[in-house]
């Protein structure tokens, strides 16, 4: 079963991958095992393939560097669930295809190595202490990340879905 | 219905009426590329199917995060990129040492006031200082923007900030925009825009580091009202909605520094004086601009750093530099002691260029102070204004700039002698902003402030 990562407030993606790690700086096959090298160190070799990352508020602001959402991706994190999103890292999350939603009380309900079961079907984070709630997604970030990402939207469809 | 800047430019390119809220899809007039994302943006651009970026003429591609390249993998990674450019046709490249791509992208003409421009740095909301409508995304959104020529966006609320009265001497533009980060908080704008009145006939540097800043406070866009390079349509209606108003009074404002590790973790100068520093950047596109050098060069004329500060300079652009080593400024800056440095983010970021060693503390002129931004984990970062730097080379530790500004010789070498022996040998690591960050921390508390588990951590 996976398990959540908490965090707190305003975690910057340099605290997920520092810059001295960016893969133009270590190699595109190794800048994952640097994710949170500071903030948490051992995160790189304790992640499971679906385990979920728990955040407050502004979670991923700083920097756009999309190695930082690439990294998550490569350790085959399930989701991101966090009171807010900052807006590029929110983004970049749609755009590879991680689940990214908000919830108003994951943060406070899982604690750190918890099992958990992200269900966005039911729109609920389940966790020991009971479910939390996830604010769905609006539909044009709903289709991208049903199609796998947004390279992977464009080649099926062409074109961004509709706004109008 | 009336508009914001945000409305009106979304409005326009989208070729729909719309509002704060409703999501478009718009023509971009430019896109900015930079070194460090070259290998995803490839990646992205070769995912979609496009063999070509949609138009050479609206691509910019900048060397300037890692430049020049201070390790043989980001020597590889920049060969690739020069060699893309070449295939590609993209005229608009500046390799390592024209300086950082924000400070290029204004200074040569790239932005079209009233334009959408995505930029694969967060900081290019600084194209907002001539009225361009600049964001900043990832990798793969700026590979679909280079395939497609367009974007999706949410049209945002906007911010309006107002300033009145005019600066002090010894108080610049950094230290405005750092008392709004003060008051708005590194999230209080996220996904905004905002518009920054009353500043519109500022020199267009200063224009630049309000812009910039925005993304420090999580805004998607940054933008200032009625600057000339704006043509006339570009003016918010007067009822606009906004969703939430500042004002700062320029005239009453005293220089801010901000305590590591929160942007926002802002203090007047006065609160946190004495507090000894190791090294000093001065540079970045918030303030690596000639008259951010002029007045550094204002306090160091004629004489030498602290023996135990070190003081990096970084033009953010080659114009820059140039214009500052032809009116003297950067002979002043060497003279007192100064490593210059070719034009680009410099250590800004950590990658190249006078990183920070563990537990030392740096003061810097750039928009980033978080744990481990500049170098090692355990280093710490303050930020403001280039008066309150070059004061701090000077002397050692964070001081209030103004007494030192037309005050006498003699009573200038008194104070410096005066704060020298204050601090008197003691490395910064071993005085340790720590207990005095700490305190100025807990005097300026932030929600839920995360930095008491950070500097937890750190001690």
């Amino acid at each position: 079963m996976p398990r959540a990562w908490v965090f707190g407030d305003d975690l910057d993606t340099d605290q997920m991958v520092p810059g001295r790690y960016a893969p133009f700086m270590v190699g595109q096959d190794k800048f994952q095992n640097y994710a949170f090298y500071d903030a948490r160190p051992g995160f790189a070799k304790e992640v499971r393939p679906g385990d979920i990352l728990v955040g407050g508020e502004n979670f991923g602001c700083g920097s756009s560097r999309e190695y930082a959402v690439a990294a998550l991706k490569k350790l085959g994190i399930g989701g991101v669930v966090a009171k807010n999103f900052a807006r590029i890292f929110f983004r970049n999350c749609i755009n590879l295809g991680i689940p990214v939603v908000e919830s108003a009380d994951a943060v406070t309900l899982a604690k750190d190595g918890d099992l958990v079961t992200l269900d966005l079907t039911a729109a609920v984070l389940r966790t020991p202490q009971g479910d939390a709630t996830l604010r769905p997604l609006a539909p044009f970030a709903q289709q991208i990340l049903s199609a796998g990402g947004v390279v992977q939207y464009l080649a099926a469809h062409g074109d961004f879905p509709q706004v109008e | 219905m009336p508009k914001t800047l945000a409305e009106l430019i979304l409005s326009r390119q989208s070729g729909r009426d719309v509002q704060a809220g409703d999501l478009v899809i718009v023509p971009i007039s430019r896109v900015m590329v930079h070194d460090s994302v070259i290998d995803a943006v490839m990646a992205g651009l070769k995912d979609l199917g496009k063999a070509t970026v949609w138009d050479t003429t609206k691509v910019g591609v900048f060397v300037d995060h890692a430049a020049p390249a201070p390790t043989p993998v980001v020597a590889d990674s920049h060969r690739v990129l020069r060699e893309w450019v070449r295939a590609q046709g993209i005229q608009t490249f500046y390799d390592a040492g024209e300086g950082v791509c924000h400070q290029i992208m204004v200074e040569e003409g790239y932005c079209e006031p009233g334009t959408v421009i995505v930029g694969s740095d967060s900081h290019s909301n600084s194209y907002g200082a001539v009225g361009s409508f600049g964001a900043g995304m990832g990798a793969t959104d700026i590979a679909v923007a280079l395939g497609l020529g367009r974007t999706w966006l949410r049209v945002p609320e906007s911010i309006r900030v107002e300033f009145t009265g005019t600066l002090r001497r010894g108080v610049t533009m950094k230290d405005a925009i750092m008392r709004v980060v003060r008051e708005i908080g590194t999230d209080g704008a996220r996904y905004a825009c905002v518009e920054f009145h009353g500043v519109g006939d500022l020199p267009q540097g200063d224009r630049i580091t309000l812009a910039g800043m925005t993304t420090e406070m999580g805004a998607k866009a940054g933008i200032v009202v009625g600057t000339p390079e704006a043509p006339a349509w570009l003016r918010p209606d007067p009822d606009a909605a906004y969703a939430r108003r500042v004002h700062v009074d320029l005239s009453t404002l005293e220089p801010q520094i901000a305590i590591p590790p929160r942007v926002d973790q802002v203090s007047d100068v006065s609160e946190a004086v004495g507090i000894p520093i190791d090294i000093v950047f001065l540079g970045s596109c918030t303030n690596g601009r000639l008259v951010d050098m002029q007045q550094a060069a204002s306090v160091l004329r004629g004489r030498r750093i602290s023996p135990r500060v070190r003081l990096e300079v970084v033009p953010s652009s080659r114009r820059q530099f140039e214009d500052a080593m032809a009116d003297g400024t950067l002979g002043i800056l060497s003279a007192a002691g100064a490593v210059i440095g070719s034009s680009g983010c410099g250590p800004c970021l950590g990658r190249t260029g006078g990183v920070l060693a563990g537990e030392e503390v740096c003061f810097s002129t750039a928009n980033r102070n978080y744990k481990g931004r500049m170098g090692s984990p355990d280093a710490s970062i303050y930020l403001g204004s280039p008066y309150v730097a070059a004061v701090a080379a000077l002397t050692g530790v964070i001081d209030d700039p103004r007494p030192y500004l037309g005050s006498s010789d003699a009573d200038f070498d008194a104070l410096v002698t005066k704060r020298r022996a204050d601090r008197g040998d003691r490395g910064a690591a071993s005085a340790r902003s720590g207990d005095r960050s700490r305190e100025l921390a807990m005097a300026h508390p932030v929600a839920n402030a995360p930095w008491i588990v950070g500097m937890d951590q750190e001690d």
